[in-house]
């Protein structure tokens, strides 16, 4: 199936000779929720305001659907939304006239069943006629969907949608992009929350610096990159590991209370029954157990600092 | 052709004014009150007749082009000049609309407001003086030719602007001084040689002069050189515009 984005080769360099993008190539399914992943100042923001016409890039090229986003920009930018990252807004319309404005400027005829949808769905039907400076910044956020939402779009992009929202917020959020998604509308999301990309996203791709440092299935980066980690809680206190140990690169911690076990998921053996073993030969003895899958922040701060 | 983005902006930029709406008419019926009690009643009756027009009638055509000057270049100017200034622009320039279709809009609800402002001066200085206008089709020209001239000019330099001192010199340093000295309060002719010679440089002048033609039939210039100067004006509003499109918005980095 086509992708319904594809960049190529995408460059930009900002006026002060900063170069934000170099060459990223990324594909995104139509209909999927697809997570960007990087740290501040990795180049989020500047791909996704180029592709929504925002910024103009210094090379490559960006397809919406097929449609050049610079020759047929109209055809393409009809497709998108954009809820940007900066909370900015009319200070002194009505949530109701706000959004029905998003909706004229992005050319679609007049649909007051659309719009009271929309406001619904992001709880904000009984504002509809408070003025955008009375509401609080959760709502403000709210409303800036609500104007991306207002045209259908069916692109949509989240530039860090819950950064700085509160948790009931972000979970309402997070179901309204589920929602979304269930009709068939593409999401493209950036964070830096971990958890976020963890919980939404069916596929993650990392960037740092200005590159695409991975594109992955989420389910197939958690197995990939996946480390387990096994905590014996022990019956004594341990100083010192034994020379016969030294193999298994264990961690004491908890002050001698606890021996950490890293083994790698998809390794063919992961040496647990052989430790288990040489513990008991060793004499340590221990009264519990338990195993941490790695989080996806584990795997992306070691993607992060293991590639410069 | 995406109309409805046209109209939307319009109705937007519209609704703006729609807010202050007394503001919007009671200030300039006050102040267009209060040049007529300083000018027209005070100092006006010490003042002869110029080409015998009475000296309160005399200056209507260019009170009305003061305000229409000045209120098209801020109009226009803040209504774009904010949205940069707030960062709701990131939706104008993320919608399917082009540049020429936003300057219309913008532009346009600009020098709509100017000709209504226009309209409500007149109305007010004709409870002062006896008015008549002698061509009132070129009457009309003139104000929205004025109108959308300037609003162009004001739409130019709110893109330009990058704070508002910028936003404010214009109108401030270049567009009031240029009003002033461009013989609204005045027939050219009062002035010594040297500085009729100078005046004839103030683009101002054609155009007040243009008006005044259209209300009292006389002026110092001539029609054609008013009417002219207008749309040279206009042409090089129009001229910038392109420009900015076809070096892109200026808005985007
Ligand atoms: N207008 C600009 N001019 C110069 N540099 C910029 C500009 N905007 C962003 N940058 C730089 O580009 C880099 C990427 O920024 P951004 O895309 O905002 O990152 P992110 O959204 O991932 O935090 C940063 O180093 C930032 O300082
Ligand atoms: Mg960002």
């Amino acid at each position: 199936m086509r992708p319904i984005i594809q960049v190529t080769g995408l460059t930009k360099s900002y006026a002060s000779g900063f170069q934000a993008l170099k060459g990223v190539d990324l594909e995104i399914r139509a209909g999927e929720i697809f997570a960007l992943l990087g740290p501040n100042g990795a180049g989020k923001t500047t791909m996704i305001s180029i592709i929504c016409g925002i910024v103009r890039p210094s090379a490559g090229r960006v397809l919406a659907d097929g449609h050049d986003i610079i020759e047929q920009w109209r055809e393409a930018r009809s497709l998108i939304g954009l809820v940007p990252q900066e909370l900015s807004t009319d200070a002194f319309e009505t949530v109701w006239a706000t959004v029905s404005f998003s909706r004229g400027l992005f050319g679609k005829p007049r649909n007051t069943a659309h719009i009271e949808r929309v406001l619904r769905d992001l709880s904000l039907w009984d504002k509809k006629d408070s003025k955008i400076m009375t509401l609080s910044g959760g709502m403000k956020r709210r409303v800036m969907i609500a104007k991306a939402l207002s045209h259908e779009p069916r692109i949509l992009f989240l530039d860090e949608p819950t950064a700085g929202v509160d948790v009931e917020l972000r979970r309402d959020m997070w179901g309204l992009i589920r929602r979304l998604r269930d009709t068939g509308v593409t999401i493209i999301l950036t964070t830096h929350y971990i958890e976020e990309a963890e919980e939404m996203a069916d596929r993650i791709g990392v960037i740092n610096r200005g590159q695409i440092v991975l594109v992955e299935e989420k389910a197939e980066l958690m197995r990939k990159l996946g480390r387990k980690q096994l905590t014996l809680q022990l019956a004594e206190p341990l100083a010192a590991l034994p020379p016969s140990l030294a193999p298994y690169a264990l961690e004491i911690a908890a002050g001698g209370m606890e021996l950490v076990y890293t083994y790698d998921t998809r390794a063919e053996r992961t040496g647990i029954t052989r430790l288990l073993t040489d513990l008991a030969s060793a004499g340590i003895r221990f009264r519990d157990l338990q195993t941490r899958q790695s989080s996806l922040e584990d795997i992306f701060v070691s993607l992060v600092t293991e590639r410069p | 052709m995406n109309y409805r983005a046209i109209y939307a902006i319009y109705r937007f930029e519209m609704a703006r004014t729609g807010r202050t709406l007394l503001q919007s008419i009671v200030s300039p019926v006050i102040s267009t009150a209060l040049y007529f009690v300083v000018f027209g009643a005070a100092i006006g009756s010490r003042i002869q007749a110029i080409d015998g027009v009475s000296y309160g009638a005399f200056i209507v055509p260019g009170l009305i082009m003061l305000s229409l000057l000045t209120h098209s270049i801020s109009n226009a100017s803040f209504g774009i000049y904010f949205p940069k200034f707030v960062g709701t622009i990131y939706e104008l320039l993320s919608a399917p609309i082009s540049f020429a279709e936003a300057t219309v809009a913008y532009v346009g609800a600009a020098a709509t407001k100017s000709v209504i402002l226009g309209a409500i001066i007149l109305a007010t200085a004709a409870l002062f003086v006896p008015l008549q206008v002698e061509h009132p089709f070129w009457m009309a020209a003139f104000l929205v030719l004025t109108a959308v001239t300037f609003s162009l000019f004001g739409f130019v330099i709110g893109i330009w602007a990058d704070g508002f001192e910028k936003l404010q010199f214009v109108p401030m340093l270049v567009v009031t001084p240029l009003t002033f000295l461009g013989g609204s309060f005045y027939s050219i002719e009062m002035l010594p040689p040297f500085w009729q010679w100078v005046s004839l440089f103030n683009p101002v002048v054609y155009l007040v002069n243009g008006f005044r033609w259209s209300f009292h039939g006389t002026a110092d210039v001539g029609i054609a050189v008013s009417l002219a100067m207008t749309l040279g004006i206009l042409a090089i509003c129009l001229a910038v515009v392109w420009w900015i499109f076809k070096t892109g918005w200026r808005l985007k980095n």
